[in-house]
C-alpha cells in the first residue's frame, strides 16, 4: 500500500534533456547501469588479457598476431616479452579487483536497487552519485592510458610493492610514467569510491520508507551498506597509500625507499623509507578491499536464493550479523599477507589468530544456506543456478584459505599459484557467479525485457565445470611450489607440471568463450528479448512491486509502506505462495 | 535440471579431491629439521579442509537434488534446529577446528622463528638482486666486511661492493653464485637486498623468507639430505623475475671444505 | 510454516521531513579522519628510521591557528543570525556579514599557511628534505586542500544567500558549518602532531 505524505520535495525534476537522461544523469538507475556497463568492458579487458597471459604462459615462442600494434617494445614479432607479460598481468589484476568486482555487485546493483529495496526515490546525493561515477570513469581512462605509452603499463602487479614501484625506470620498463599513471588512476577512483559510499550509508539510515526498519531490509540490501561502511574506511587509506607513492617518485621524498639501492647500477638517491610501510599500507586497504568484493555477492545470492526457494533463510539476522562480524573482523586481519615479509614474526602469528576466526561467520553463512536449502522447493533457472554455483565456489575458496590463514603452512605456500587459486576462486569466481546470479535475477527490472534462459543455462554449465577446471588445478600447482607471476617456466621441477598448465589453458579460452554467449544474451535480449512483467519471479522486495524497468523516481511519486520483512514466503497469498513486503495481507492459515 | 546439478557438482567436487587424494601433485620431500613439522601441519590442514570442502559440496548436491522443482503443491519446511543449529555447528566445529589448529601451528612457526640459530651456526650471507642471488663466506677470519653499494661493481664481479683496499675483513670473503652448505650444519643466512624486494624459497627447506631493502633479516635452517635444490625468487622483482635462481648444493662435510677451499682461491 | 499476524511498525518519531544530508556530513568527516589517520600511522612507522631531527614549526602557525578558530567563532555567529522561524530565502541574509568575515578568516589561515611554508623553504626544508619535512609538508597541505573544499562550500552558501535563493535548506549551512569546524578540530591535532613529533 502506498501514501502520500508530507515528504520534502525531491532533491531533482526528471530528466528532459538526452544528456541529462543518459550521460550525466542524477538517477540512481541510470548510474547504475553505468557502472555495470563500465564494469563489463573491464572484465572483457581483463579477461582478454588473462587469455594472452595463459596462451603465453604454455606457447611462450608463439606469436600472436597483431600484438606488436599494440606495443612494439611488449611484443615484438607478436611474441610477449617477459616484461610485457608483467605489464598484462598488473593490468588484469588492477582492472579485475577495482573495476569489475568493486564496480558491478556493489556500484552497480547497489546504486540500481538500494534506494528502490528501502522505498526511497533515490539516493541521498544525486549530485554526488553522479560525480562517482563519471570520477571513476575517468579513473578507468587515465588506468588504459597506460598501455598506449611509450613506457608502457607497470610491471609491479596490482600489489605495486614499493620500492619496485617507487624508484622509476630504472628498476624496469612500465615503472616510469606507467606507474604513474596507475598510481593517478588508482587515487582518482578511490575518491569516486568515497563519494559513492558516502551515498550508501546516507541513504540507508535516513531515507528508508515507513516501516522499513533496518532489520525488515532486504538481506542485499544490507550487504550493501556493510560494503558501504567498509569501503569509506579502506578507500580512505589507499588513497593516501598511493599519494605517498607518487611523491616518492615524482617529488623526491622517500617514504618508502631506504639509503642504498643500487639499482641498474646505479645508486638511488633516497633514504630512509621502508618498504613494509607499503605493505601495510596496502594491505590495510587490501584486504578489507577483498570483503567488499564478496559481500554484496553474499548478499545478491541469498537474496536470489530465497526468492528461489521459496522459503525464508533459517535465519536473515543471523545472516546479517555475520555480514557485519566479517566486516568487523577484516580489518585485523591484513598482515596474513605479510606472515614472510620481513614483519615481525609474533605479529605474524597474532595476524593469524583473526584470519582463522573469520572463518566462522563464514561458515555460519554458508550453513545457514545449506540448512535453508532443505525444506525447500528450488525453482531451477540461470539466476538460482549461478546462486547455487556461488555457494560450491565459496565454499571452495574459503576451504583454500584454511591453508593461508596458518603462518607455518604460509612459509610453504606463499607466492605459488595455490594463492592464486585461492583468491580466483573467491574473487574471479564466486563474486563473478554472484554478478551473473544479479545480472540474470534483475535483468527483466532494469530493462523490461527477459534473457534467453537456454542461453543462460548453456552460460552457466561451461562456466561452472570450466571455472572449476582452471581453477582447481592451480591449488595443485601450488602444492607442487609452482611460484606465481613468472613470465616462463625455467626451473627444473617445472617441467612435469606442463600438461597441467595446458588444461587451464585450454579450459580457460572454452570458458572465456562461454562469457561471449553472455555478452551476445545481454545485448540481443536488451532489445529482443520477451517483454517481462512487472514481477517474473514472485518476489517479495520492493523492486518488485514497481513496473520493468522503474520510473524515474522509483514509486511514481508515492511513498511505499511496508508491514514486515521482505521473507513472506511459502505462505498463502492471495498471489500466491507468497505475500510482498509493501503489502498488509494476512496469509491464510495452513 | 537441479538434478544435473546435484550429478555434475558431485563429480566436479571428486575429481577435484583425486589428485589430492592420490598426491597427484605432492610437494617434494623435505631436507629440513624444521619441515616436518610443516609438513604435519599441511596434511592435518588438508584434512579438515577436504572433510569440509567435500561434506559442503556433496550436501550442497544432496539437498539441490532432494528440494528442488518438487512435485506441485508440495509444502516448504524449515530444517530442525534452524539456525541456533548451525551457528552453534560453525562456532563448535570450525571454531575448535581452527583454534587447533592456530595452536598447534605455532610450533611449527615457532621453530623456524623464535629459536635463535646455535652460536656454533655457520654464517652464510645471500644478497639478492635484480635478477641473481649471490653469496658470501666470512673466509678464514670468520668477519664479513663491509657492504659499500657505492663500489658495487658487477662487471668485476664485486657484487657485494666490497672494499678490500680499505677493510681488512672483506680481504679473505668468498662470493660465489651458488649456496654450498655442509649437511647436517645449522646455516645462519643473513640476507640482504641490493635493490627491490626480492625471497628466498627452496622447496625442500621449507623455507621462505622475502629480501627487504633496508632491513637486515636472517634465517635459519638445518639441511639433512646431500643433493642439489633449487633457490627461487618468489618476490616480484621486475621482468627478470622468472629467472631469477641459483642453486643450493648440500655437501658432506669433507666435499663442502673442499669446495670452499676451491672458491677462496678463485676470488 | 507458522502464519504471521502483521502490524506496521509504530509512526517513526523522527520527522519524515528530517533533512537527508546530516548522516551525510558525519560520514564524509569518518572518511577525511582515517585519510589522516593512515597518513599518521605512516608517520609512526618512519620515525622508527632514526634519521630524526626536530623541526621547530614557523611561528606564523600559531597565528593561523588563532584565525582559524576565530572563524569556527565567527561561522557559530552567522550561523545563528538565521533564527529558527527563518526557513530559507532572503531571511537568511542575516548570515551574510558573519559569513564573510569567516571567509576572510579562512583565506587569512591559508595565506598564512602559505608564508609558513615560504619560511620553511628559506630555512632549507623543503619536501623531500628528510622525512620530517616531508610529513610536515604532506600534513599542512592535505589539511589545506581539504580548507579550500570548506572555503568552497562557505561560498556556495554565500551566493545563494546573496541571490535570495529559496531552495537553499537550513541544512545546508549545518552541515557546511560542521564541517568548517571539524577542520578547526582537525589542524589543533595535526598541530600537536607536527609540533611535538616532528
Amino acid at each position: 500500500m502506498e501514501q502520500t505524505s508530507a515528504q520534502p520535495a525531491h532533491v531533482h525534476a526528471p530528466p528532459k534533456t538526452f544528456l541529462r537522461k543518459h550521460v550525466f544523469s542524477l538517477d540512481h538507475k541510470v548510474i547504475g547501469k553505468q557502472y555495470y556497463g563500465l564494469a563489463l568492458v573491464a572484465v572483457f579487458t581483463g579477461m582478454a588479457l588473462s587469455w594472452l597471459m595463459r596462451f603465453h604462459l604454455v606457447w611462450p615462442a608463439a606469436k600472436i598476431p597483431g600484438l606488436e600494434l599494440l606495443s612494439k617494445a611488449g611484443a615484438p614479432g607478436g611474441i610477449i616479452t617477459p616484461e610485457y607479460y608483467l605489464s598484462l598481468l598488473t593490468m588484469h589484476g588492477t582492472l579485475m579487483v577495482f573495476f569489475v568486482l568493486t564496480n558491478a555487485p556493489f556500484a552497480g546493483f547497489g546504486n540500481y536497487f538500494l534506494p528502490i529495496q528501502i522505498g526511497a526515490e533515490d539516493m541521498a546525493f544525486p549530485r554526488f552519485n553522479m560525480m562517482s561515477f563519471w570520477v571513476t570513469f575517468v579513473a578507468f581512462l587515465v588506468l588504459l592510458l597506460a598501455f598506449f605509452i611509450p613506457d608502457g603499463p607497470p610491471i609491479s602487479g596490482w600489489t605495486a610493492y614499493a620500492p619496485l614501484s617507487a624508484i622509476g625506470n630504472d628498476a624496469g620498463p612500465g615503472l616510469g610514467w606507467g606507474q604513474n599513471l596507475w598510481a593517478i588512476s588508482i587515487a582518482i577512483f578511490c575518491i569516486g569510491q568515497l563519494l559513492g559510499s558516502l551515498n550508501f550509508i546516507a541513504t540507508t539510515l535516513d531515507l528508508r520508507a515507513k516501516g522499513m526498519s533496518l532489520m525488515r531490509m532486504p538481506i542485499c540490501t544490507w550487504a550493501w551498506f556493510v560494503t558501504a561502511c567498509i569501503g569509506l574506511l579502506a578507500f580512505a587509506v589507499l588513497l593516501p597509500a598511493c599519494l605517498l607513492l607518487l611523491l616518492d617518485k615524482l617529488a623526491g621524498t622517500s617514504f618508502f625507499i631506504p639509503a642504498g639501492l643500487v639499482v641498474s647500477d646505479r645508486l638511488q638517491p633516497h633514504a630512509g623509507g621502508s618498504p613494509l610501510l607499503w605493505q601495510h599500507l596496502f594491505w590495510f586497504f587490501g584486504h578489507p578491499e577483498v570483503y567488499i568484493a564478496i559481500l554484496p555477492a553474499i548478499g545478491i545470492v541469498s537474496h536470489v536464493l530465497i526468492t528461489s526457494m521459496r522459503k525464508p533463510m533459517l535465519s536473515a539476522k543471523v545472516l546479517i550479523y555475520s555480514m557485519m562480524s566479517i566486516g568487523f573482523l577484516s580489518w585485523m586481519v591484513w598482515g596474513h599477507h605479510m606472515f614472510v615479509s620481513g614483519m615481525n614474526p609474533f605479529s605474524s602469528l597474532l595476524f593469524s589468530f583473526p584470519t582463522l576466526t573469520i572463518t566462522i561467520p563464514a561458515t555460519i553463512i554458508t550453513l545457514i544456506w545449506l540448512g535453508s536449502l532443505y525444506g525447500a522447493n528450488i525453482r531451477i533457472n540461470s539466476a538460482s543456478l549461478f546462486a547455487l554455483g556461488f555457494v560450491s565456489m565459496f565454499v571452495s575458496g574459503g576451504v583454500s584459505g584454511f591453508f593461508l590463514a596458518q603462518p607455518s603452512i604460509d612459509i610453504y605456500l606463499h607466492a605459488t599459484y595455490f594463492v592464486v587459486g585461492h583468491f580466483h576462486m573467491v574473487m574471479g569466481v564466486a563474486a563473478i557467479f554472484g554478478i551473473l546470479s544479479g545480472t540474470y535475477f534483475w535483468f527483466p527490472k532494469m530493462s523490461g525485457r527477459m534473457m534467453n534462459e537456454t542461453l543462460g543455462k548453456l552460460h552457466f554449465w561451461i562456466t561452472f565445470i570450466g571455472t572449476y577446471c582452471i581453477f582447481m588445478p592451480f591449488h595443485y600447482l601450488g602444492m607442487a611450489g609452482n611460484v606465481r607471476r613468472y613470465s616462463s617456466f625455467v626451473d627444473d621441477y617445472m617441467a612435469p607440471l606442463m600438461p597441467l598448465h595446458k588444461f587451464i589453458s585450454i579450459a580457460a579460452f572454452i570458458t572465456g568463450a562461454a562469457q561471449l554467449v553472455f555478452l551476445y544474451n545481454l545485448i540481443h535480449s536488451r532489445f529482443r528479448g520477451a517483454p517481462a512483467v512487472e514481477n517474473p519471479w514472485d518476489a517479495t522486495s520492493l523492486e518488485w512491486s514497481v513496473p520493468s524497468p522503474p520510473p524515474w523516481n522509483n514509486f511514481g511519486g508515492k511513498h511505499p509502506v511496508v508491514y514486515h520483512d521482505p521473507y513472506q514466503y511459502g505462505v498463502k497469498g492471495s498471489k500466491g505462495d507468497y505475500v510482498m513486503q509493501d503489502s498488509a495481507e494476512q496469509p491464510a492459515t495452513s | 535440471m537441479g538434478k544435473l546439478f546435484a550429478v555434475v557438482l558431485t563429480l566436479v567436487a571428486l575429481a577435484s579431491a583425486y589428485p589430492i587424494v592420490t598426491h597427484m601433485y605432492a610437494q617434494p620431500e623435505d631436507i629440513s629439521t624444521h619441515g616436518h613439522a610443516i609438513d604435519e601441519q599441511l596434511s592435518d590442514t588438508m584434512a579438515e579442509a577436504g572433510f569440509a570442502f567435500l561434506g559442503a559440496q556433496l550436501l550442497l548436491a544432496f539437498f539441490v537434488w532432494k528440494f528442488s522443482n518438487r512435485k506441485p503443491g508440495a509444502k516448504v519446511t524449515q530444517l530442525p534446529g534452524g539456525a541456533k543449529l548451525m551457528v552453534a555447528t560453525a562456532f563448535i566445529l570450525v571454531g575448535t577446528e581452527v583454534l587447533a589448529l592456530g595452536v598447534l601451528g605455532q610450533k611449527a612457526w615457532a621453530n623456524v622463528y623464535f629459536t635463535p640459530p646455535k652460536p656454533d651456526a655457520m654464517q652464510i650471507q645471500a644478497q639478492a638482486g635484480q635478477f641473481a642471488f649471490y653469496f658470501r663466506y666470512p673466509g678464514a677470519d670468520g668477519k664479513f666486511g663491509a657492504l659499500h653499494p657505492d663500489k658495487i661493481d658487477e662487471g668485476n664481479g664485486n657484487y657485494f661492493g666490497l672494499d678490500p683496499a680499505n677493510d681488512i675483513e672483506s680481504r679473505d670473503d668468498i662470493v660465489t653464485g651458488e649456496l654450498a652448505i655442509p649437511v647436517n650444519r645449522q646455516i645462519e643466512l643473513l640476507m640482504h637486498a641490493k635493490d627491490v624486494n626480492h625471497s628466498f624459497y627452496v622447496r625442500e627447506l621449507r623455507i621462505q623468507q622475502d629480501f627487504v631493502p633496508g632491513l637486515d633479516l636472517s634465517i635459519h635452517f638445518t639441511a639433512t639430505k646431500i643433493g642439489k635444490y633449487e633457490i627461487v625468487c618468489t618476490q616480484l622483482c621486475g621482468l627478470g623475475h622468472y629467472n631469477m635462481k641459483a642453486y643450493l648444493n648440500v655437501l658432506s662435510q669433507e666435499d663442502f671444505d673442499k669446495w670452499l677451499k676451491q672458491k677462496a682461491s678463485e676470488q | 510454516m507458522a502464519t504471521t499476524t502483521y502490524a506496521p511498525l509504530p509512526a517513526q518519531t523522527r520527522s519524515l521531513a528530517a533533512p537527508t544530508s546530516r548522516s551525510g556530513i558525519w560520514v564524509g568527516i569518518f572518511a577525511i579522519t582515517m585519510f589522516f589517520a593512515a597518513f599518521t600511522s605512516a608517520l609512526s612507522v618512519r620515525q622508527g628510521s632514526g634519521d630524526w631531527s626536530h623541526i621547530t614549526i614557523p611561528s606564523i602557525m600559531y597565528a593561523n591557528t588563532l584565525a582559524l578558530l576565530l572563524s569556527s567563532v565567527t561561522t557559530e555567529l552567522s550561523r545563528r543570525s538565521i533564527t529558527k522561524s527563518q526557513a530559507s530565502g532572503s531571511a537568511m541574509r542575516a548570515a551574510l556579514p558573519w559569513l564573510g568575515v569567516t571567509l576572510l578568516l579562512g583565506v587569512a589561515f591559508v595565506v598564512g599557511q602559505y608564508l609558513a611554508w615560504r619560511e620553511l623553504a628559506a630555512r632549507g626544508l623543503y619536501l623531500a628534505t628528510n622525512p620530517n619535512s616531508s610529513f610536515l609538508y604532506v600534513f599542512t597541505a592535505a589539511h589545506v586542500l581539504h580548507l579550500l573544499g570548506g572555503i568552497a562550500g562557505l561560498l556556495y552558501l554565500g551566493v545563494r544567500v546573496a541571490a535570495d535563493s529559496t531552495t537553499l535548506r537550513r541544512s545546508s549551512f549545518d552541515n557546511t558549518a560542521i564541517y568548517w569546524h571539524f577542520m578547526g578540530v582537525l589542524w589543533l591535532y595535526l598541530l600537536v602532531v607536527i609540533g611535538i613529533r616532528l
